[in-house]
């Protein structure tokens, strides 16, 4: 990264190695000693901040990769051409980093295979998850790889792996829609543990439909970031696409996110929770749904009429944000509610600082591949790709 | 991967559990009355004293370490506990408004007729025995907790503290025990026959007949006949259960809360990939339509332009033909006009030498 004069340790590298490092540490720590050592799990509050965040909303932030090639391959909307190979490239990272995180979560990490290949629970929605996830990250990588490929010249296999985009596309989806309700669908198993205003047999298509959400909005958001940081890497063809498909993805997700406000209040109907509005878990409900599910729809509809992209690009902040508070209420918050205060779960730091260590591995990966490989730009002997 | 094979595979998640193909009596339109034989005990808070054999009794039969207070001592009673990856079982006590003396309860794993935690299991550690008795097998066990999440009783515990070969852990009914003919170690050891081992049928009749009996020292519901699709623990209690601790548990079992959203799984995977294909399709036709519509307009401007060009050409050509001609007419008329012209002057010149010859016999005369 020192290719023009500058120093490599600028600030953000610096706090990236400092960051790294730490991690290191915690990761040691985590393996010598012990999942109990470096967490504040226990018997009532198996899963917390590990699968939380770097599972469910990890997973669900990485869904900018289903959404935009379908988008572009499958529903034929061309200009977000430039976009598919960013949202490819995280969703890839992604999903590759929610299957390292998960690694600290297990108790035996390299029995993770066990699932596939020897011992197959299809009773469980776990087995469902894992399997797709699994067959999913293999499918983005491969979808990736030709970037990789034009970066390495290796022309005759990336001319074959671009013959493959349309089925690996539709497989995306499919693999897609059923990992992202299934995590929801993990939830259904535990009626008496979920608070009643989140827990519902719909949890699987709230979760699917949330994660097209979350990938509208990361697409967005990634790209204000990336826009800051990796705007020399950009081609004129992805600066002339970006606010189309800014707009485009806001659009959707407006729509989406509408939808999405509505079927939670026929559940709420459906069930009968109304009285549950009126107590403190109730209050936060409706912070999540007025907050972060009505008001990015209505900043999203105003941004997109509006022509303003500033607009949108705080909408997406919201929506962003939304997802990862909708994640932590089932898994988390709403979740174990009956228990007293003194036998709830709340993360220790160290939980927090590997969480915080995964992201970052993500960012300084996507900031190596895009600062080296066609990822924002297409390579000048293949254009062929459109 | 063979595609045929994956499929199978993704759709094996929702079909098995509709077969019941493996040992969790999943859900569809099955449901699973448990073994016929199986057998379970019937706890009777009534009977129970506190003694905490029960709790040392399991500790000896499991091999389990002893814990920092003797078993003798009651004072532990004092606060709640719960099981734990080192105690697979524990009596709390419960002051209840109304009555003299506190209440008892015994926690150990219900071994579920269908248990959440061999439902959730996606590696089938889990396994319900036809004794009735849910047992874990540490050797697939992937560390997960997936189990412990599912467990609508918060019984499965984890060896958190274990970096190498974290286990679940929980009571196992004893099957070992069970398989040798014996009683499981808290039954055999309880001096007040607050336990009663046997068939779960039994026990059932045995927890009714008590009931009605003596209708005024027990609550009339059996925690455990109903609570999750049915436990092979069961429970009396003269008061609520719920006032014993006990988690309010809805009838449904695990396998019957997921069969929608497994049973969902074959449908994505089928529709989908078509419903795609579809999309793409049209977006292909309408492209092609497109380019179509494109190519007609071209054409049509193009004959447009040429019917344009081709009449301004006429116009043209018309023009120039009329103006060829006036041309024509023009330098034939100047043609003509100058042959007359010409005419004309050699007519005069031909005249000339007479009128000459006139006047040079006029001018002699002008000039004299």
């Amino acid at each position: 990264m020192s290719h023009n004069q500058k120093s490599f340790w600028t600030p953000g590298n610096v706090l990236t190695a400092f960051i790294l490092a730490g991690g290191l540490v915690l990761t040691f720590l985590r393996f010598y000693k012990g999942i109990g050592a470096v967490t504040n799990l226990d018997d009532n509050n198996p899963w917390g901040v590990w699968i939380g965040f770097d599972l469910l909303c990890g997973v669900a932030l990485a869904a900018g990769g289903y959404v935009t090639s379908a988008s572009c391959y499958l529903f034929g909307l061309k200009h977000y051409h430039s976009a598919v190979r960013p949202a490819i490239t995280t969703a890839f990272l992604g999903y590759f980093f929610v299957v390292v995180a998960l690694m600290y979560d297990l108790g035996h990490p390299w029995r993770l295979p066990y699932p596939l290949v020897y011992s197959q629970g299809t009773t469980s929605l776990l087995f469902e998850v894992g399997l797709c996830v699994a067959t999913y990250v293999t499918v983005l990588f491969v979808e990736w790889s030709p970037a990789a490929l034009e970066w390495l010249g290796f022309r005759k296999i990336r001319n074959f792996v671009i013959k493959l985009t349309l089925p690996l596309t539709i497989l995306g989806v499919v693999l897609s829609t059923m990992h992202q309700s299934s995590l929801g669908a993990l939830f259904v198993i535990a009626p008496g543990k979920l608070h009643p205003l989140w827990y519902s047999s719909f949890l699987p298509v709230f979760f699917f439909i949330s994660s097209m959400v979350a990938g509208a909005s990361m697409v967005i958001f990634e790209g204000t970031l990336a826009h800051k940081g990796l705007h020399d890497k950009m081609d004129e063809t992805h600066l002339k696409e970006a606010d189309g498909v800014a707009f485009g993805m806001a659009k959707a997700a407006s729509f989406i996110l509408m939808g999405y406000f509505f079927i939670k209040l026929f559940d709420i109907t459906m069930d009968n929770d109304w009285a549950y509005l009126a107590t403190g878990y109730g209050a936060w409900f409706l912070v999540e749904m007025f907050g972060f599910v009505a008001l990015p729809s209505f900043l999203y509809a105003l941004g997109v009429r509006e022509k303003n992209l500033k607009l949108v690009r705080i909408a997406s902040v919201f929506g962003v944000l939304g997802i990862v508070i909708n994640r932590f209420n089932v898994s988390m918050i709403a979740f174990n509610w009956q228990l007293p205060a003194a036998e709830r779960y709340f993360p220790s730091w160290m939980e927090v600082g590997i969480s915080i260590f995964v992201v970052t591995l993500i960012v300084t990966t996507y900031r190596f591949i895009a600062t080296k490989m066609p990822v924002l730009y297409e390579h000048p002997e293949y254009k062929d790709a459109h | 991967m063979h595609r045929r094979k994956f499929l199978s595979l993704l759709g094996g998640a929702g079909l098995a559990s509709a077969m019941g193909a493996t040992k969790v009596r999943a859900a569809g339109n099955h449901t699973f009355n448990g073994y016929p034989d199986a057998m379970g005990v019937l706890h009777d808070s009534t009977r129970c004293i506190g003694c905490r054999k029960c709790e040392q009794a399991c500790a000896e039969v499991n091999n389990l370490p002893k814990p920092s207070a003797a078993y003798d001592d009651l004072s532990v009673l004092d606060t709640k506990r719960r099981t734990d990856a080192k105690t697979y079982t524990v009596v709390n006590k419960y002051n209840t408004a109304g009555l003299e003396n506190p209440i008892f309860r015994k926690q150990q794993c219900n071994h579920c007729q269908e248990p959440a935690c061999a439902s959730a299991c996606f590696v089938k550690a889990f396994t319900k025995n036809p004794d009735g008795s849910v047992t874990y097998n540490g050797d697939l066990c992937v560390g997960c907790r997936y189990c412990m999440v599912a467990c609508p009783f918060g019984v499965p515990t984890f060896e958190y503290d274990d970096p190498l070969d974290p286990l679940v852990q929980k009571c196992t009914m004893c099957h070992p025990r069970i398989q040798e003919g014996k009683l499981p170690g808290c039954v055999e050891k309880c001096p007040k026959e607050a336990l009663t081992f046997g068939k779960r049928e039994d026990l059932l009749a045995i927890a009714r007949d008590r009931i009605r009996k003596y209708p005024d020292r027990y609550e009339n519901h059996i925690y455990g006949e109903k609570e999750a699709g049915g436990t092979n623990w069961l429970y009396l209690s003269p008061v609520p259960h719920t006032e014993l601790g006990m988690p309010v548990v809805g009838k449904t079992s695990a396998p019957e809360l997921t069969s929608g959203a497994l049973g969902a799984v074959p449908m994505v995977v089928g529709i989908w990939p078509v419903l795609l294909a579809g999309a793409y399709g049209i977006s292909k036709r309408k492209e092609k339509i497109a380019a179509e519509e494109k190519a007609e307009a071209v054409r049509e401007a193009i004959e447009k332009t040429q019917a344009s060009a081709d009449g301004a050409m006429k116009t043209a050509l018309d023009k120039a033909a009329k103006d060829k001609a006036a041309a024509v007419d023009r330098e034939v008329k100047k043609a003509v006009a100058e042959a007359q012209k010409e005419f004309d002057e050699k007519l005069a010149a031909m005249q000339a030498p007479a009128e000459d010859d006139s006047d040079a016999g006029e001018s002699p005369e002008e000039e004299a």
